[in-house]
């Protein structure tokens, strides 16, 4: 891989760090370099350390490393906190005349570069472009045209007219040539263009993008952080296509607003983060139960209870996969990319649809903040299909009646899936409840039926096994001894660190999962391996408990969910012929 | 096809297991009514029902319907409405599930005025789960979990809804069978949230609001000198403790739905096959 080149710029909340980071981003993006950015940020509004990392080459980058070249340090906390990254020959960028930074001390071997950003500023037209001094500063020390930033800085400002965009200009210019003129230090970067085209977006955009493109219509959900910007993108954006964003008063609304639509026949979502799933359970079942088709989008933070809200970590696993009362069907999708993200919520969509079920979509902190560069065709619109699954119309619902004519939205099939009507549509006018229910949806608390359902439901699973695609994602060494397994966030850094081992003689082979439930079966690829290790964000090694689930020998059971408990001679009998059967291996 | 509809169209093949006797079934029975009469039929109509002996009401009619969690039927409305602006929305459920556990749905999806009929089928009690104090419930109402009564003011839902925004708040009188569903018709025809609530009186756990003190009690404001397009007039309603009303309390005439406010008109349940034709141009907002 090509020299890769690590900026950042760190202040306290509330100045400005996160627009001046995009807007340098977005400069080497349109530069033609791959960019791969990452915050560092505090819940709180004013105050509190933020920085935003930079990570750029010609080549694709798709994680972090610690080591920093250049930081803009806005105040002395910056160059504490990133101590560790910052090497010989690091640049540090500050403004000696704040307050704040008069006595700051750059470590001997590392390069000051002390410009007085706000007075460059306020001769360019305001103070409050300092930042954008700074950033003309960083241009030239990283010998990146300073024409680059221009259609960062219009795209940013354009909106506010002509003259801030001028004005922004030349306060990057002043930067730039102050640290021409007063320093002549040869500072060995040389961050080259190149004629490709990338976009540059997180991963709560491509969740929100990929909404849209399937169809999403409807989206209903509640503040929070990390999942706030799926919104955000949504908002104004989902109109263009004549859908609708409501900000609910709860989650518990949230969700509930989001069945309601579904049930009209939109294709809707909503997205938020553990504590808000937690408050959606109970209606998780409903939806279950009544076999709607619902995309629920949890983009986990650091848990339990509020945790830490602004950190990272992918501890609900369990929460996804046995969350709520009683036992229901419910899909679990993971991607492991910031692409990803945007195709697996198509795929969300049309899973939903073709299975009619809820589909947890979670994302975690870190893919959902950071930005990546793609090539425009990584989102190729032409490549999104829409599957709405056993849709019954005037013509053809007359095949799902019951013998007194009523329409069956729960039909007992060989492969789980029944038809579904839209409201409007002549004579399939029906009931779906969270009460266990017969074909037509009306309450029952027949035992056969209530068998009959649970199984109908469960079969979904069996038959979404059978014809879709559960793969993992596979790279690395495939005959390597040793497997590692992964999923999430935590792909790029796995993929870039395989590299790093290759070069060390260490050869591994890599599963990343894109899929929680179904998931594929790895047992094969572990009992093949000498050594496995699961990698993954939180304390527990939820999915590492799902792999070796998976991996152990089968066990016999004896089950019974009819509605009425165990009687002691059934139950003996019961136990005595599943042994008789012997326990299969 | 509405001339065809006869209101038992909304009745379904379930026989109610409401005890004989129960308001609930005037409260139906004139929901049913009010819908046909307003030419709707069961295909375009979609009922959400909440929790408790009164959101059974959803498996008793025949429409699109669905029977949801406790609280939480609003919401459900809610987007139900918002998907499918062609739709007629009827949302019903007790008190204890509007105004206890959804009270904060309630707040919002009045002030929200999403043009559609929140039927609530008010028996001062908790009747499913047998007999506990509700919000409405008055102070000194004896029950098994309020042994010297709640000790509590009752919730005062018409000025929760006035206070909120309200565009249409109504009360009737399940078995006063014709103002009932006049008032119900009137919910459904306001363009906006029409609010109804209803005394439906429990003959098994309250012996104190009873029909026979509804019928005594009442006070029909179309016999009073009641302006109900005066925000005034409705208050002095509202506020006033001595008296049971039924009729239209309040309705604002100019009240603008929220699909007009906000440009929702659109049948969402109609989407292309594959991504929508502009749908590059997502892509390029991120160069
Ligand atoms: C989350 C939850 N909590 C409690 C219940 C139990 N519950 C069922 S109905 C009900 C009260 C219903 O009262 P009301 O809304 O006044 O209706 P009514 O039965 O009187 O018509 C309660 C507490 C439930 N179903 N769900
Ligand atoms: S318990 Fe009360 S509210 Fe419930 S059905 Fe009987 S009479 Fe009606």
């Amino acid at each position: 891989m090509a020299a890769d080149f690590n900026w950042a710029v760190g202040g306290e909340a509330g100045d400005g760090i996160d627009s001046t980071g995009k807007i340098f981003a977005q400069a080497l993006s349109r530069a033609g370099r791959h960019v791969f950015t990452s915050k560092d940020f505090a819940s709180r509004i004013r105050g509190g350390y933020t920085a935003y990392k930079v990570r750029t080459s010609v080549d694709k980058v798709q994680s972090v490393v610690d080591r920093l070249d250049v930081l803009i340090a806005l105040t002395p906390r910056t160059i504490e906190e990133n101590l560790d990254e910052l090497h010989e020959g690091s640049v540090i960028i500050y403004d000696g005349e704040r307050t704040t930074m008069q006595d700051v001390e750059i470590p001997e071997e590392m390069i000051g570069l002390d410009v007085p950003l706000k007075s460059l500023a306020e001769e360019a037209g305001g103070a409050i472009m300092r930042n954008v001094v700074a950033l003309g500063a960083a241009c030239e020390v990283a010998e990146f045209p300073i024409e680059n930033l221009d259609s960062a800085l219009e795209k940013r400002f354009k909106d506010k007219g002509q003259k801030l965009v001028d004005n922004n200009k030349e306060a990057a210019r002043a930067g730039q040539s102050y640290v021409a003129d007063e320093y002549d230090h040869e500072f060995d970067y040389d961050l080259e263009t190149t004629d490709e085209d990338y976009v540059l977006l997180n991963g709560d955009e491509a969740i929100g993008m990929g909404a849209i493109a399937a169809g999403c219509r409807f989206y209903a959900g509640y503040p929070i952080t990390p999942a706030t910007d799926v919104m955000t993108y949504l908002t104004g954006r989902i109109e263009r296509y004549g859908g609708h964003v409501v900000q609910a008063e709860d989650e518990l609304s949230a969700i509930n607003m989001a069945l309601g639509a579904a049930r009209g026949g939109a294709r809707a979502m909503t997205a938020t983060s553990g504590p808000g799933i937690d408050l959606m359970t109970e209606t998780f079942g409903l939806i279950a139960t009544s076999e709607t088709p619902l995309v629920i989008c949890n983009v986990m933070r650091s848990g339990p209870s509020t945790g830490m809200p602004t950190k990272q970590e992918q501890g609900d696993l369990n929460q996804m996969l046995y969350g709520g009362h009683g036992e229901v069907p419910r899909f679990v999708l993971a991607p492991t990319t910031i692409d990803e993200c945007f195709w697996k919520t198509v795929e969300a969509f049309n899973l939903a649809e073709k299975y009619q079920l809820p589909v947890y979509l979670t994302a975690d902190l870190s893919m959902a903040v950071t930005e990546q560069t793609f090539s425009p065709e990584t989102f190729d619109m032409d490549e999104v299909e829409v599957d709405r699954g056993n849709v019954v119309d005037e013509t053809t619902i007359d095949d799902h009646m019951s013998e007194s004519g009523g329409f069956q939205p729960h039909e007992i099939t060989d492969d789980g899936i029944s038809p579904r009507a839209f409201p409007g549509t002549a004579d399939g006018a029906h009931m779906s409840t969270g009460l266990e229910h017969d074909e037509q949806g009306r309450r029952t608390e027949d035992t056969d039926m209530r068998v009959a359902q649970v199984d109908k439901r469960n079969r979904k699973v069996e038959t979404a096994r059978e014809r879709e695609d559960w793969s993992p994602r596979e790279f690395g060494d495939e005959d390597a001894d040793d497997l590692v397994i992964t999923w999430g966030s935590n792909e790029g850094a796995l993929a870039e660190a395989v590299e790093i081992l290759d070069e060390e003689g260490q050869d591994v082979r890599v599963l990343s999962v894109p899929y929680i439930f179904p998931r594929p079966d790895l047992s094969a690829d572990v009992e093949a391996a000498e050594t496995t290790v699961v990698v993954e964000c939180n304390e527990r090694g939820q999915f590492a408990d799902l792999v070796e689930h998976d991996v152990l020998e089968r066990v016999d059971r004896v089950n019974k969910y009819n509605g009425v408990r165990f009687k002691a001679d059934e139950l003996a009998a019961e136990i005595k012929s599943t042994l008789a059967e012997g326990v299969e291996a | 096809m509405s001339s065809e509809i006869r209101f038992t169209d909304f009745k379904s093949d379930k026989q109610p297991t409401w005890c004989p006797g129960c308001g609930d079934f005037g409260t139906m029975n004139g929901m049913m009514k009010a819908l046909a009469e307003t030419g709707n039929d069961p295909d375009n109509t979609f009922v959400v029902a909440g929790i408790g002996c009164s959101g059974k009401i959803g498996t008793y009619m025949h429409s699109y319907a669905l029977h949801g969690v406790h609280g939480r039927a609003l919401p459900v409305g809610t987007g139900v409405k918002m998907a499918r602006p062609d739709i007629e929305v009827m949302v019903a459920g007790g008190d204890g599930d509007g105004y206890s556990i959804g009270a904060g749905h309630f707040v919002h999806a009045v002030r929200r005025n999403v043009d559609m009929t929140y039927v609530v089928m008010d028996n001062r009690i908790y009747g499913l789960t047998k007999g506990q104090a509700s919000p409405t419930s008055r102070e000194d109402f004896e029950t098994s979990t309020s042994p010297e009564g709640p000790k509590q003011p009752p919730v005062n839902p018409h000025a929760l809804a006035l206070a909120s925004g309200a565009t249409f708040i109504a009360q009737s009188f399940s078995s006063d069978a014709l103002r009932h569903q006049e008032i119900i018709q009137e919910a459904i025809e306001h363009d906006g949230f029409g609010f109804v609530n209803v005394y439906s009186p429990c003959v098994t756990f309250n012996d104190v609001d009873t029909y026979d003190y509804f019928r005594d009690s009442l006070v029909d404001l179309k016999e009073e000198e009641h302006d109900p397009t005066s925000r005034e007039d409705a208050k002095d309603v509202i506020l006033d403790n001595e008296k049971e009303h039924q009729g239209v309390i309040y309705k604002d005439e100019s009240s603008v739905p929220y699909h007009e406010q906000h440009g929702v008109d659109e049948d969402m349940s109609v989407i292309p096959d594959g991504a929508p034709e502009s749908a590059t141009d997502l892509v390029r907002e991120f160069y």
